[in-house]
């Protein structure tokens, strides 16, 4: 068994023990990601000399000071902030930016000892679901590099599932996080809003967006969810509920725990393996002690239209901020400073990110602000209140994390209209602020099928606990895409 | 069937400064145009007596003192601007 191969939890066992060092493991890990990256395109930047550097420092460290993911190599979205490290948000509008400060997750994963070892690929701006929308060419997906790994976070699943790194950290403003999880057969959690601080994550829609965790098991998902988790001063919207350790969560017993299953979830616009592949999976849950219902949400179908008039006039706020003049592009075809934001904007941003910025703008606007936007925060209440009726009766609400399995490379032009039946699966969990988890819970012709797992406000707990007890009952988790074994 | 047409683009572009060519006007009426139709069906919902959701969790605005303090120095906030002269940052003219 190789060094990559391993997870992060393992590899922290014998790191620790000093069976192993730091600079091996970024070796190897350094090795593997030049020999997939021509195939899958994962990464923006690999932090080659940075992670070997910090990879040499790490191992002159004390035995009794080393972190709890001491030398344990991570990819980072490029939407967050890295000090002295590009980030880009894969637009042109930041192609040559440096910050200057770290984002407070990058700031936790350095204190706990983690290598971070590159920049990932996304969609600009975290806007689409495909990957497709980067300005530095699409990433493909490990299983079949006909199709997209998914989007926004498209890079950080593809490089955990290729067997990159072990670990890397995404967003998640619509399900950026847990669809490419489950287009790449790999766990990708959402945690509750506020959970993680958004202090350095370049915003795209403030009230929804979250940073959130991938990984090949659930263990090493909970080992870094409780790394980055916390109040952060930076951030007033974060929370400052204690963080448990989420990996003492993962007992494995489950009996007698309500499972909620709502009807549309597994119904029209869902592809029929999708919803078999869920239906077995729920099986097992039930064969673990868990009581499984269908219940109804009768506002889930406007959850999509809701999501797109919140996130686009929230970006259209948020993005005014790239104006060529403090950081970013810069156009050199301006005479004055009123022609510098237009070319400057014309210039730097994809169609995607124009096309949301101007719609938001249309929904903000005078005449459609009342009709459009408030129309849309009401409907979200609603949309709230039929989760918060479910989870009074019950500990968690399964389904699909997707209505398909990953799209084929072009299939939809990065078209956010078509992904309306995904949207229904995933962004409630935005909407309403709740943790979600995707899982690996079945195959279609050679392709992963997620299942998601939500739960109630900040009891990321129960979310982790239902998927390993139905990780340790099933082997899905244990398959890996031939790349890893170098077809 | 909702029309945005490419007058329509130009209007809300200009608001938020973003520069278009006529081929992106083009491409941008007919898609935004599908957008308007498609959240439409928020028209069906009944939303009488509901209050709107700004926040995914409930939270009490907690105030602090307002004190300034230097989180970077201005050296270092001014490195990521193209151009910058005596610690401020230079901008094309205005007029």
């Amino acid at each position: 068994m190789t060094l990559t191969s391993k997870t992060a939890t393992e590899l922290q066992a014998l790191l620790q023990k000093g069976e192993v060092t730091a600079k091996e493991v970024t070796e190897a890990t350094l090795q593997t990601i030049e020999q997939h990256e021509e195939k899958i395109h994962a990464f923006i930047h690999v932090a080659k000399e940075e992670a070997t550097k910090r990879a040499e420092q790490l191992d002159q460290e004390a035995a009794n000071t080393r972190g709890r993911l001491f030398g344990v190599p991570i990819g980072i979205k490029d939407n967050i902030v890295t000090k002295d490290m590009k980030t880009t948000c894969a637009s042109k509008m930041l192609e040559d930016f440096v910050p200057v400060y770290n984002a407070t997750a990058i700031d936790k994963l350095e204190a706990a000892g983690a290598i971070n070892i590159g920049k990932l690929n996304m969609d600009e701006f975290a806007m689409g679901s495909t990957t497709e929308t980067s300005y530095f060419g699409n990433t493909l997906n490990p299983w079949n590099t006909d199709y997209v790994p998914g989007g926004s976070s498209g890079g950080s699943a593809a490089a955990v599932a290729a067997g990159e790194v072990p670990l890397s950290l995404g967003s998640d403003t619509g399900g950026s996080v847990r669809q490419p999880a489950a287009f790449c057969g790999i766990v990708g959690m959402k945690p509750t809003y506020g959970r993680i601080s958004r202090f350095g994550l370049t915003a795209f829609a403030s009230s929804l967006d979250q940073i959130g965790t991938l990984s090949r098991t659930v263990e090493d998902n909970a080992l870094l969810l409780s790394v980055i988790a916390g109040e952060d001063d930076n951030d007033s919207s974060s929370s400052a509920k204690a963080v448990p350790d989420f990996t003492a969560a993962l007992t494995g017993d489950i009996k007698g725990l309500k499972v909620a299953v709502p009807k549309p979830y597994l119904g029209e616009g869902v592809d029929a393996e999708i919803v078999t592949a869920v239906r077995e999976a729920i099986t097992v849950l039930e064969s673990l002690g868990a009581v499984c219902e269908e219940v109804e949400l009768p506002h889930i179908q406007y959850a999509p239209t809701t999501y797109y008039v919140i996130s686009s006039s929230e970006a259209q706020s948020n993005l005014s901020r790239f104006d060529g003049l403090r950081y970013g592009y810069h156009t050199e075809n301006a005479e004055n400073l009123e022609q510098a934001y237009f070319r400057t904007r014309q210039e730097g941003f994809g169609d995607e990110v124009k096309k949301r910025i101007i719609f938001g703008t249309y929904a903000m606007s005078a005449d459609h602000h009342e009709d459009l936007y408030v129309r849309a925060q009401k409907t979200r209440t609603l949309i709230a209140q039929d989760f918060d009726s479910v989870f009074e009766k019950y500990d968690v609400v399964i389904g699909p994390t997707a209505a398909t399995t990953a799209f084929k490379l072009g299939e939809t032009g990065g078209d956010q209209l078509v992904h309306y039946a995904n949207d229904v699966l995933a962004v409630p969990a935005n909407l309403t602020g709740r943790p979600a988890l995707s899982i690996p819970c079945g195959f279609v012709n050679e392709l992963p099928v997620g299942m998601q797992i939500m739960g109630k406000h900040f009891d990321e707990e129960t979310v982790y606990k239902v998927a390993h007890a139905y990780e340790q009952a099933t082997d899905f988790h244990k398959r890996t895409p031939s790349i890893r074994e170098g077809k | 069937m909702t029309t945005f047409s490419k007058e329509d683009v130009k209007y809300f572009a200009d608001f938020v400064r973003i520069g278009l060519s006529e081929e992106d006007k083009e491409n941008f009426s007919a898609k935004i145009a599908d957008l308007i139709e498609s959240v439409s069906n928020l028209k069906e919902v009944d939303v009488t007596g509901v209050k709107p959701m700004t926040h995914p969790v409930a939270m009490i605005n907690v105030l602090r003192e307002d004190v300034p303090k230097d989180i970077l120095d201005r050296e270092v906030m001014l490195a990521s601007a193209e151009d910058q002269e005596d610690g401020l940052i230079r901008v094309p003219d205005i007029l």
